[in-house]
């Protein structure tokens, strides 16, 4: 187990140092440059040069590269060209706000997605698990930006029971007492997690219900008909059990989607999350926010298999774990 | 609408009704029984043939041209002349929407071709040959699977500066073969252990003709399957894309930058926001609804997600 472990963190930094290498080379190769202004007007070539001394951006790309790496070995990641500030302060604030959207989000996720799943194989091949599978089979296919704009437009505009953009009220925000700022918060957060939650249940429901109606065909679940359970104790004490493990398994892969629907969601809703500070620090050619950004969604992405991994064989005895 | 754009989808209608009629009732055998067996797969189909038509069909069906602009109509709601109503700047939606439809199934398409054809050669490369090209393709794999993908896909495009329609293609199609790749190679390293490789290979036939014309031919099933459900995540990759402005550029209609120009006029035109989204979500579903059915066909061992 400790050697697998062991094998597997080395395997990730691997990965996550390929990544960057990657992203690195690929974006001083592209044309354009940094800090040429957007609507034409010409720049100073003087204050160009000075800026780009400044970045160390006229030294040879093998050069910076190696700057760069030496830079991030003592945890530093450069300074935000956008934002003008160290690119780990501007990652450590959207930080939280992609962790408490993506968190809200899975839990919604999973917890719809496994109840429907339940459901459907309860009564599979039913009216009501075909209804439930054309239902899940459609948020599963809807553009996840649309259906953020569809429910800004009936709870925001029409209905007004919700708030269409932010983490919380700019104006009332910091007169609030803190339970008023907690409601607040929560109140911001409705809308964007729901969105999030509602698109990957579609995707849990459907695995769900594939494991269950493959647990519910395996002779231990015949026996146990057989001793004269109830079905619901067959269908939750022992084919649900096992039909959870590729359920973990797909937590793993959660994140990406999570991560790749926060950068849509996260513009939609203008939250200051991750994703909406990569998408904005490509546009702007960031090159140090990119390459920071890079690196955390990686990691993140790299971290969450390694754990699905690791609760796999925690929930699973016939899993060893062996280098 | 006009009579004779109405006419036209009515012969579409027909024509649809009858391709999909003759399908059925074709002797395709156990997997063609298997297929239209689900009801999800025949909906699927109709829908599938019936938007590509009239995406081929564009200027037959579109009373208006896409580009073109009434000025005394900006933001109309839907009316009989214009059955979707008009966007923010007088453009007829139901006319864009049509245009629409061509990029956005054409590059879900085109781009899923490209990286089915990449993930097939790059998984039975690594499947067949083992060793350290296996290593090295799944690690690289393994990288390219821990980037979430619209992050490569608006990376390149934004550093490259704006992409043409092909070379979006050309892009969703390099970003999207990481996932087939594996499928292929377990597949392949099943195959390869096969006596008929054997005789092949004793045969004195060499590695790539025997991964080419005896190995992928049996990995179809499974190439197939890959191809269906993956065009939709494509075009929704695609729409996002076009959506965040990135892909591809007004006035050249597309569903996700059709999303996007309606976005301001949210609170007062929800049709143009509304319908390009139905009709992503419409053309997603079939395709997943269809893949869905391929599975169960041609691979019963794999039961339904």
């Amino acid at each position: 187990m400790r050697a697998w472990l062991l094998r597997r963190i080395a395997a990730g930094i691997a990965i996550v140092f390929a990544t960057v290498s990657l992203s690195f080379v690929a974006i001083h190769l592209a044309p354009g440059r940094p800090f040429l202004p957007a609507d034409e007007r010409p720049m100073n070539p003087a204050v160009l040069a000075r800026l780009q001394r400044m970045y160390g951006l006229d030294q040879p790309i093998p050069v910076q590269y190696v700057r760069y790496l030496a830079a991030l070995a003592r945890g530093e990641m450069g300074e935000s060209f956008s934002q003008r500030r160290p690119v780990a302060q501007a990652i450590a604030d959207a930080v939280p706000n992609t962790l408490l959207l993506a968190t809200s989000a899975l839990a919604i996720d999973f917890t719809l997605g496994i109840l429907i799943g339940l459901l459907q194989a309860a009564r599979a091949r039913r009216r009501s698990d075909v209804a439930l599978g054309n239902v899940t089979l459609f948020f599963y296919s809807l553009p996840i930006f649309w259906l953020a704009l569809v429910l800004q437009l009936v709870f925001g505009l029409r209905l007004g029971w919700f708030p269409i953009g932010g983490v919380n009220d700019p104006a009332l925000y910091a007169s609030l007492p803190f339970l008023g700022q907690l409601a607040d918060r929560l109140h911001h957060l409705v809308l964007p997690a729901l969105t999030l939650g509602i698109v990957g249940a579609g995707g849990t429901a459907r695995f769900q219900r594939a494991s269950l109606l493959e647990a519910l065909g395996q002779e231990y679940v015949r026996t146990a008909r057989a001793k004269g359970l109830a079905e619901p104790a067959v269908l939750i004490r022992h084919a649900w059990r096992d039909a959870l493990l590729p359920v973990i398994a797909l937590s793993g892969v959660a994140l990406p989607f999570l991560l790749t629907g926060a950068v849509l969601i996260e513009s939609v809703f203008a939250w200051p999350g991750l994703g909406k500070l990569a998408a904005d620090a490509i546009g702007a050619r960031d090159y140090p926010l990119v390459l920071g950004t890079t690196l955390l969604a990686t990691s993140a992405v790299v971290l969450g298999s390694l754990v699905a991994d690791v609760l796999t064989a925690v929930a699973d005895p016939r899993v060893r774990l062996t280098a | 609408m006009t009579s004779a754009s109405l006419v036209a989808l009515i012969v579409i209608a027909v024509w649809t009704g009858t391709v999909v009629t003759w399908c059925r009732r074709h002797p395709w055998g156990d997997a063609g029984r298997r297929f239209f067996r689900y009801p999800s797969a025949t909906a699927g189909m109709v829908i599938l043939v019936f938007l590509a038509t009239v995406a081929l069909c564009a200027p037959l069906v579109t009373p208006y041209p896409p580009y073109q602009q009434i000025l005394t109509l900006q933001d109309h709601p839907p009316t009989w002349l214009h059955p979707l109503g008009t966007d923010f700047i007088g453009r007829d939606v139901w006319s864009r929407l049509v245009y629409g439809a061509r990029v956005s199934l054409g590059a879900g398409t085109l781009g899923m071709l490209l990286a089915v054809t990449l993930g097939a050669l790059v998984g039975a490369a690594a499947g067949y040959f083992r060793g350290w090209t296996d290593a090295l393709l799944m690690r690289a794999v393994d990288v390219g699977l821990s980037i979430p993908r619209i992050l490569l896909v608006l990376c390149a495009i934004a550093l490259w500066g704006t992409l043409g329609v092909g070379a979006l293609i050309v892009l969703l199609g390099l970003t999207g073969w990481f996932a087939t790749s594996r499928i292929v190679r377990a597949e392949v390293m099943s195959v390869r252990e096969r006596p008929y490789t054997d005789a092949v290979r004793a045969l004195g036939a060499r590695p790539w003709w025997i991964i080419l014309r005896h190995v992928l031919p049996n990995t179809a099933a499974a190439l197939i399957v890959s191809a269906a459900l993956g065009i939709g995540n494509m075009m929704l990759l695609e729409a996002g894309v076009s959506f965040l402005g990135a892909g591809i550029q007004p006035p050249h209609p597309s569903w996700g930058n059709m999303i996007a120009d309606g976005r301001d006029q949210l609170g007062t035109a929800p049709w143009t926001t509304l319908f390009p989204g139905l009709a992503i979500a419409l053309a997603v579903m079939a395709l997943n609804a269809t893949g869905d059915a391929l599975r169960d066909a041609l691979d019963p061992k794999a039961r339904g997600v």
